[in-house]
């Protein structure tokens, strides 16, 4: 079991201090960012996680590989425990885990060419050294993403998005990672040059044999990009499973209220299907309700909600949600 | 292309890391003003460096019966209330102002810089100490910390351009400090450290350039100060000595004499403008090559003249 998890995290938790206003700046409360995830990512699938925005995905992909230390829980690659990792530790994990970033016209240094940036990972871990051996390592790599290898002396301001993102990819994949975070990695480009990063991302996965974390707001790209996807809610993952069967039977109520937001591309179908429609905002992060998180918008919430915190549970084959009405299973104990 | 006098297209870089820093040259020279301002500089410097030969007269070579002469064929640019050779003395006194402006200057610059990037980059107590050190010395008038610092050290040339390193680098630190707070959140400096990178890697070959520009245009800004609190300190006696020659020192003593002989003072402050709009118009320049996207404009802009030279001789 244990040998096709690559990344694991148990009970994580990321939370930030609310400050006081004025000199004493006293800690008055905490932004509960990821609050208590249980997730794996098995190795060489492509693990989509999907949430409105605000509820903590992204922060669990940072925490996921320490680039935001976490404030409690452990989390596991390749078997190591990461949040107590050395420094040297650390950089070598580094190697082996990446994030390719959203904004590809911020991620990128724009007084470093294409060709320092994309050698940054090799020189960082010393490999291919030599100035030579380094360039056409740099070649390789803007080749295996469809940029032209001559473009290593340009600047990120001569590029598109889309050929920007292919750049981050390139640098990313210089140290031959196994696990590549991508962070709403496809969200600020146009929707043509979206399925293509898609396709290269796809391809890519499969020549390097590559473990993905597919963190997005978008469900309907997370559907197609992904063998299972993980549903967060305010800090929580409430359901995960294989993404068609959770697509077609979502289980949870806030799975299924998202699912229905997406728009078929058919007038008829979508003027006949039913849509759940949440009322209400989510609540502050900061003041996480009592019980489920979700039952102040939940269309279903009923005695035990407030009470009890919900574990995550079977609820199909490889599908679990966190869900009362799933019988009322609460290992965890009420968190305020 | 048509023209078959145009010389060939320079070959194509094959490791374009070697070539950079010579085709930066390249295109920082190709822009008037820079061009001037580095002419300008060479020629200070080639001044300072050979000023015993150059200079007509000895520094102090009085002949009072030959004072406050008006320029002229004898001396060009007049003589001063001793009978001094005006020229001469700007010559001699190109190699103080010249070291006074660099060396405090470069004093401010790395200081200054240092604590700005750690004090900015690190933020918490390193930012407070850094800073509110910076501050205890920025509340002080400039003048008047120099005078201080100068009190305790002695005075003297060294000693002047030591003061006004020091009285200048909270300046640095300053505007480094604010340069890196904006750069320090951008996004690639997190995804060079997603990769690995450590903080003496991304403080130097992400933040600091990034954080450049200002610093740049501090420094012209400062050089062209520190010539002229060089003149100050002089001026009260704590800098260079008479009967030495600095253009500082020149300027404020000529300054009695401007009704009566306007020549004492306007050369020695004619200087000091050439040499400070030199290290200004640099300081522009190298900021704009620097910067790659100002630098594809102005590559872009290198081949217009071509075209309109062209286009005349078809008319």
């Amino acid at each position: 079991m244990t040998d096709d998890v690559l990344v694991r995290a148990r009970d994580l938790q990321v939370h930030f201090p609310v400050r006081s206003k004025g000199l004493r700046r006293k800690v008055v409360g905490a932004v509960r960012a990821v609050d208590g995830v249980d997730l794996e990512v098995r190795r060489g699938e492509t693990l989509g996680l999907v949430g409105e925005s605000g509820c903590g995905k992204s922060t669990l992909g940072n925490a996921l590989l320490r680039l935001v230390e976490p404030t409690g829980g452990t989390v596991e690659f390749d078997g190591a425990d990461v949040t107590a990792m050395s420094r040297p530790a650390l950089r070598a994990l580094r190697r082996r885990a990446v994030m390719v970033f959203q904004d590809p016209y911020a991620s990128l240094d724009p007084r470093a060419t294409v060709g320092q940036t994309v050698a940054e990972p090799l020189q960082v871990h010393g490999l291919h050294p030599g100035a030579r051996a380094r360039a056409s390592r740099v070649a390789e790599l803007l080749e295996l993403v469809g940029l032209d290898a001559s473009v290593a002396s340009r600047y990120p301001h001569e590029f598109s998005g889309g050929q920007r993102q292919r750049v981050g990819i390139a640098r990313a994949l210089a140290g031959e990672p196994d696990f590549v975070v991508c962070d709403e990695a496809i969200a600020s480009l146009d929707v043509s040059v979206q399925a293509q990063v898609l396709n290269l991302l796809r391809r890519l996965q499969d020549q390097l044999g590559l473990t993905y974390l597919f963190v997005s707001h978008d469900l309907a790209a997370v559907r197609h990009v992904s063998d299972r996807i993980a549903v967060m809610y305010l800090g929580r993952v409430v359901e995960v499973g294989p993404a068609e069967q959770l697509a077609a039977d979502p289980q949870h109520p806030y799975t299924q209220a998202l699912l229905s937001a997406v728009p078929v591309p058919s007038p008829a179908l979508e003027r006949a299907r039913r849509r759940t429609v949440l009322a209400g905002d989510v609540p502050s992060a900061a003041a996480v309700p009592s019980g489920c998180r979700f039952r102040t918008r939940c269309p279903h919430a009923f005695d035990p909600c407030p009470d009890v915190d919900p574990a995550l549970q079977a609820v199909g084959a490889g599908q679990t949600a966190a869900c009362h009405l799933h019988g009322v299973v609460g290992s965890r104990e009420a968190r305020v | 292309m048509s023209a078959p006098a145009r010389p060939a297209a320079p070959p194509v870089r094959v490791r374009p890391e070697r070539g950079r820093w010579r085709a930066t040259l390249r295109l920082l020279l190709s822009s008037p003003p820079s061009l001037f301002a580095v002419l300008v500089l060479l020629a200070v410097v080639v001044v300072a460096l050979f000023d015993e030969q150059i200079a007509p007269t000895g520094f102090n070579e009085v002949d009072v019966s030959d004072r406050l002469q008006p320029p002229g064929a004898g001396h060009w640019f007049g003589t001063d209330d001793l009978g001094r050779d005006v020229l001469s003395r700007v010559v001699l006194g190109a190699k103080v102002s010249l070291q006074v402006g660099t060396v405090a200057v470069g004093f401010s610059l790395v200081v200054g810089v240092l604590a700005g990037l750690l004090a900015g980059f690190y933020g918490r107590w390193i930012d407070a100490v850094l800073m509110r050190l910076m501050d205890v010395l920025f509340a002080f008038p400039a003048i008047l910390l120099a005078i201080a610092v100068i009190a305790v050290l002695g005075p003297g040339t060294t000693n002047a351009m030591i003061a006004i390193g020091i009285t200048y680098t909270p300046v640095f630190a300053r505007v480094t400090r604010a340069a890196v707070l904006g750069v320090r959140e951008q996004v690639f400096v997190r995804a060079s450290r997603s990769v690995g990178a450590s903080d003496a890697r991304l403080l130097l070959r992400h933040v600091l350039p990034n954080a450049l520009p200002p610093i740049i245009v501090q420094t012209s800004v400062s050089l062209a100060f520190a010539v002229l609190a060089e003149a100050a300190l002089s001026f009260v006696g704590l800098g260079t000595q008479p009967p030495a020659p600095s253009w500082g020192r020149m300027l404020s003593e000529g300054r009695g004499y401007i009704d009566l002989a306007w020549w004492i003072a306007v050369f020695p402050g004619l200087a000091i403008v050439v040499l400070v709009l030199a290290f200004n118009l640099l300081g522009d320049g190298l900021r704009d090559v620097l910067d790659p996207q100002q630098r594809s404009a102005l590559e872009a802009a290198r081949h217009r003249p071509g075209r309109r030279r062209r286009a005349e001789v078809r008319r």
